[in-house]
């Protein structure tokens, strides 16, 4: 088993189509019925929906000091707007799931495998 | 060679042909029983190097495809077994999952499942781009060294051994699978493989260069259309590359300009591959369930039957691509099937359709535009239009072609 990061890229200020309360929660129910599947199939680790990038804070080491400062770390237009952690057989097994990700939550999805993932 | 991939192996013609044969058979056992690639190559490259000490002295093997295979197994697991002793499992080493066998154990190939297609599949994955899908099937179906792929991509070695390292190192850490996909993934992931064949065919056409990619492509293409008898667009794309290639000899002039369809010397047309390429054509007629490359091979088999251009059935031609216009909507297409109307209803027809299309960044549309203007005698706009076909055309015999207004040097 290879585990996976499966990012949820959202992008700033993406108005063109705001979602009705209905679609909102349309969405999140086809998201609750993803956790379920990914549980019961024995493949769910970890997944979570972020707050907005404002909400970020970046802790670095500057000169042997810690520095804290207002995040998020990269400034870009894309940021991470969720994430899932899943166990896979292998690319074609983890693509599927993204493929069901993707569908749930209307937003493009990177996977990533994780380097060592063996327990 | 300096490459270091095939050391000395070239200087023994008979047993170069063999590697070359045999060495993706080979590399693709090998990566099944060994679950990694680049043992599995260093295996296969080390069986030859035994190969030629040993067949000079004691003679062919009956089987050399066997013969390397087997010796390149027995290697790679001594391999593995002493590399195991300073870890705990040999497990622990094989990383590619077939889903079907465990790594280690030697198993002879079946005639269903040649690992050349698990390999194929795996080389030309959708999470690869198509750049390293067409340099890791040279590489590893096609048994060409490093150096040889990256002269035929016009890329420095360095470049190309780095896009091969990136490549199988995504394979490894991603764990793309080395499995023939399931029944229902099949149309989605035959979609690179075959795309991939034709694009190592087109390669060769515009690089006549060594190694020979046209004769690469069709070794793999057969390869594929023996592997899945009942995939249509495979023999479709045989047949497509069979028909084209057969016309490869006069496409070119002496001097290495272009020599359009209608003024090449049909004398010349090698009707072996003509024959072989319409005998598919007419078994994909008889399956009916027409593709884009059943479709173009069919188009070609056409051309391939008519002794002159004036004899050519171009209703014929436009019937095929009103239907690969329908299954492959691109405005490439509707460019050929307006050339082909041409033939039959004149060339304003064909203008009219060639004027709606949006191809400006395509140089074969600024030619096409040339010919059907000077054909209707607006020869002011159609030198515009060559002079514009001329400066986007990629190789100096395309340019050197259409400077002269379309015609071939004589």
């Amino acid at each position: 088993m290879t585990q996976y990061l499966l990012s949820v890229h959202s992008v700033d200020g993406e108005v063109g189509n705001p979602m009705t309360e209905e679609e909102m929660q349309q969405s999140w129910k086809q998201i609750q019925l993803l956790n379920q599947e990914l549980k019961s199939a024995g493949a769910w680790v970890f997944s979570g929906r972020l707050h907005d990038p404002d909400t970020a804070t970046v802790v670095r080491i500057s000169d042997g000091e810690v520095v804290t400062t207002d995040g998020p770390f990269v400034e870009a237009r894309e940021h991470l707007g969720g994430f899932y952690i899943i166990q896979a057989e292998d690319l074609d097994a983890a693509l599927v799931w993204a493929s069901k990700a993707t569908a749930a939550v209307g937003k493009p999805i990177e996977v990533w495998p994780f380097a060592a993932t063996e327990a | 060679m300096g490459d270091g991939d095939a050391p000395a192996i070239f200087d023994q013609p008979e047993v170069a042909r063999i590697f070359r044969e045999e060495s993706g058979r080979s590399v693709a056992t090998l990566i099944r029983v060994v679950g990694d690639i680049d043992l599995a190559e260093d295996a296969v490259q080390e069986a030859f190097a035994v190969a030629l000490r040993k067949w000079p002295a004691h003679g062919l093997p009956p089987n050399p495809g066997g013969w390397i295979t087997t010796t390149a197994r027995n290697r790679a697991l001594d391999r593995l077994r002493r590399e195991a002793r300073g870890r705990e499992l040999l497990g622990e080493v094989a990383v590619l999952s077939s889903g079907d066998q465990e790594p280690g154990m030697p198993e002879e190939v079946g005639p269903v499942q040649d690992d050349r297609l698990r390999l194929i599949f795996t080389c030309c994955h959708p999470a690869l781009s198509t750049q390293a899908q067409v340099a890791l099937t040279l590489r590893l179906l096609g048994g060409l060294s490093t150096d040889e792929v990256a002269r035929a991509f016009l890329v420095t070695e360095p470049t190309m051994a780095t896009r091969l390292v990136r490549a199988k190192h995504k394979i490894k850490a991603a764990r793309i699978p080395y499995r023939v996909p399931g029944e229902h993934e099949l149309p989605d992931r035959l979609r690179p493989v075959l795309a991939v064949v034709y694009l190592v065919y087109t390669a060769g056409l515009t690089s006549p260069a060594n190694p020979d990619l046209c004769a690469e492509a069709i070794r793999l293409a057969r390869i594929l259309a023996a592997l899945m008898p009942d995939e249509p667009e495979v023999a479709g794309l045989l047949a497509l590359l069979l028909l084209t290639e057969s016309r490869r000899a006069s496409r070119l002039a002496p001097d290495g300009s272009l020599v359009v369809l209608g003024e090449q010397d049909r004398t010349r047309w090698d009707q072996a591959l003509i024959a072989e390429g319409q005998a598919i054509v007419r078994r994909c007629l008889r399956r009916n369930q027409p593709g884009p490359y059943q479709l173009q091979a069919a188009i070609n088999a056409v051309h391939a039957d008519a002794p002159t251009v004036e004899e050519t059935d171009w209703s014929q031609i436009v019937a095929l691509y009103d239907h690969l216009l329908a299954v492959a909507p691109t405005p490439v297409v509707a460019l050929n099937r307006a050339i082909a109307i041409g033939e039959v209803q004149g060339p304003a027809a064909a203008l009219a359709l060639v004027e709606e299309l949006d191809l400006d960044n395509y140089h074969p549309f600024h030619a096409t535009r040339a010919d059907l203007l000077g054909r209707l005698g607006r020869h002011r706009e159609a030198a515009v239009a060559y002079q514009r076909a001329a400066a986007m055309a990629p190789t100096d015999a395309e340019r050197d072609f259409l400077r002269r207004g379309g015609r071939a040097s004589r």
